[in-house]
């Protein structure tokens, strides 16, 4: 167990120093990442890009029955 | 609800994935290039000791962090496009993708962010071994992740190792190992990795000149453009032959793509492989199409029949072979494979009418129909082809499939002769006087990258209409949705990306402004 925290710290101060001692083009890219990542996983994944057939559909029986309507029924772009 | 998709919502969704593809793909090649070339860089420091190649290996680690950090995660928006844009392609082939995609994931999280943090983290903290271990593990991580991408992108050009379940809707895979080492993936996966590492050598060869010409970190710069200048005349020619290895598989599974690279449209024995050409319009049409003829052309006599028939004699099918077919060659004509594809069809919603009508033992006749690899093999392979209208549909953009691919093989042969003159010049010891050369190999840094592009641009449009080959129609594939919400996302990608491509290139100049630490 005792071996298992001083793993658990000395990882822990391997990341902090990295962090702490960053360089200034690492402290920027690292910004422009957390930016980066708000903009795709927090504005447009939950207000652009919800999953279509789980918004509209209950369960996996409904939407497998609209994909084969789809396959099987919807009119083709290339008419 | 939106009772019919508009040809704008397609061609919206498409440029939206396009878009998201091209840019994000200005970042990955990067990534599994430089980072063997940081492997062996730091190999060379492990085996000798010098100091000054663990500088350099430093100074090309920190523009691989930058690429690296700035290209993270843009993929994940193509998975929201799945979706979002293609639920019915996506929910249509769920199956197959998500084992490579969940492996990719994996590997992805795994090898590449703890071994990259210890490479950034780790000089001096670790040993010298264990660092050197992890910038290896990053390289072959890295190209391992897109192994699984190209792997599930492979299954779209060549769809192997499935069955289709009618219950569900679902492509289910039955064989791992056939999805894996289908011939289409295991081309992809060595020509797409191997422009990769070409890719990054010309970036290496690319700033070591600017170095060069500005007569700064020579010692650095010389030894930059050795090692980017063999890795990159190896990558080349593996590039070359990976990619010959690529259209020969073409030539088999899909071969309206293969003849539309060379603007083939009637096939013939003694077949020449254009080197250099232009295509005009010749007046004639298959049905609504115009056929164009090769203009002007520098041609290899003999060489396309030789590549794909094994001699001068084989006759090469043409684009009219695979429309209208050839009986004599066992070339089936689009208008079997619509036959095939509206029995399949037509059993399937017969299928689903007993399933709605409740008649169980119907429903349970012609499920097991649709089960058999008759049906699967026979019929089911051809679905696609239901959706089809006219035969000369079948056909992508011949321009595009003949430029985008004749400009790549050009590229491809100029990058060979670039790290060959390279090599020669440092052996001689006059690469510092040829300044013809340095200015040269510096503007030719994005010529790697269109060619990789042209690339992308060949293999996905030079499938058209397929968004899955045979299987299913670009056009089945797209969600109802307004075309409106594709177009906002489309402006919000088109921002964000030229945002952090902006971002790329000003940090990364002002990082080979400042130079290597001393």
């Amino acid at each position: 167990m005792g071996k298992l925290f001083s793993l658990m710290g000395r990882l822990f101060r391997f990341y902090y120093d990295g962090f702490k001692n960053m360089s200034v083009w690492g402290k920027r890219v690292w910004l422009i990442i957390i930016i980066k990542l708000f903009i795709i996983l927090a504005i447009l994944k939950v207000f652009f890009f919800q999953d279509f057939l789980k918004r509209k559909y209950d369960n996996d029986k409904q939407r497998s029955d609209y994909v084969i309507e789809q396959l099987i029924n919807s009119p083709d772009n290339h008419d | 609800m939106i009772d019919n998709i508009d040809l704008g919502l397609v061609d919206w969704s498409r440029a939206q994935f396009a878009l998201t593809a091209i840019y994000h793909w200005l970042f990955v090649p990067l990534t599994l290039g430089l980072s063997f070339i940081l492997a062996i860089t730091e190999t060379i420091y492990f085996k000798t000791g010098n100091e000054d190649w663990k500088r350099l290996t430093r100074f090309w680690m920190t523009l691989f962090g930058i690429n690296f950090a700035i290209g993270v995660a843009t993929g994940i928006i193509l998975e929201f496009e799945f979706g979002t844009n293609w639920s019915n392609y996506s929910w249509f082939v769920g199956d197959i993708f998500g084992a490579p995609l969940a492996i990719e994931g994996i590997l992805a999280f795994f090898l590449e962010s703890t071994f990259v943090a210890v490479m950034f983290f780790g000089w001096n903290k670790v040993s010298k071994k264990f660092h050197l271990t992890s910038t290896w593990l990053v390289a072959i991580g890295a190209n391992l992740s897109a192994l699984w991408i190209l792997v599930a992108n492979a299954w779209m050009q060549n769809p192997v190792g499935m069955a289709f379940n009618p219950e569900t809707a679902r492509n289910e895979m039955v064989s791992f190992w056939a999805v894996l080492f289908n011939q289409v993936a295991t081309d992809k996966f060595l020509h797409t990795i191997s422009s990769g590492f070409l890719l990054a050598s010309m970036f290496v060869v690319s700033i070591s000149s600017w170095y060069l010409i500005r007569k700064r970190e020579e010692l650095m710069a010389k030894r930059s453009i050795l090692v980017g200048a063999v890795f990159g005349l190896l990558s080349s020619l593996m590039v070359a032959y990976t990619g010959d290895e690529s259209a020969r598989t073409l030539a088999k599974v899909q071969p309206v793509k293969f003849a539309s690279m060379e603007a083939l449209f009637k096939g013939k024995s003694n077949a020449g492989l254009v080197a250099v050409g232009f295509l005009k319009d010749n007046g004639k049409k298959m049905g609504d199409r115009n056929i164009k003829d090769i203009a002007f052309s520098i041609k290899i006599p003999g060489l396309m029949s030789i590549l794909t028939g094994g001699n001068t004699d084989s006759y090469v099918p043409g684009i009219e072979d695979h429309v209208f077919g050839n009986d004599s060659l066992g070339i089936m004509s689009v208008a079997e494979k619509k036959a095939r594809g509206h029995y399949a069809k037509d059993i399937l919603t017969s299928y689903q009418v007993a399933h709605r009508k409740n008649d169980t033992p119907q429903a349970d006749s012609l499920k097991n129909v649709l089960l058999t690899s008759e049906y699967q093999d026979t019929y089911f392979r051809y679905f696609g082809y239901s959706s089809i209208d006219k035969p000369e549909d079948v056909v992508p953009d011949v321009s595009i499939s003949f430029y985008s691919f004749h400009l790549m093989v050009i590229l491809g042969f100029y990058f060979i002769m670039i790290f060959a003159l390279a090599i020669h010049l440092l052996f001689k010891g006059t690469i510092s006087k040829n300044k013809w050369f340095l200015w040269l190999a510096l503007l030719s840094m994005p010529l790697p990258y269109l060619a990789s592009e042209l690339g992308w641009i060949l293999a996905e449009m030079g499938r058209q209409p397929w968004i899955i080959q045979d299987l299913m129609t670009v056009s089945k594939g797209v969600s109802k949705i307004t075309s409106g919400s594709v177009i906002t996302t489309f402006i919000l990608f088109a921002v964000l990306f030229t945002g952090l491509l902006i971002s790329e290139v000003s940090i990364m100049v002002k990082q080979i402004k400042t130079g290597p630490k001393h």
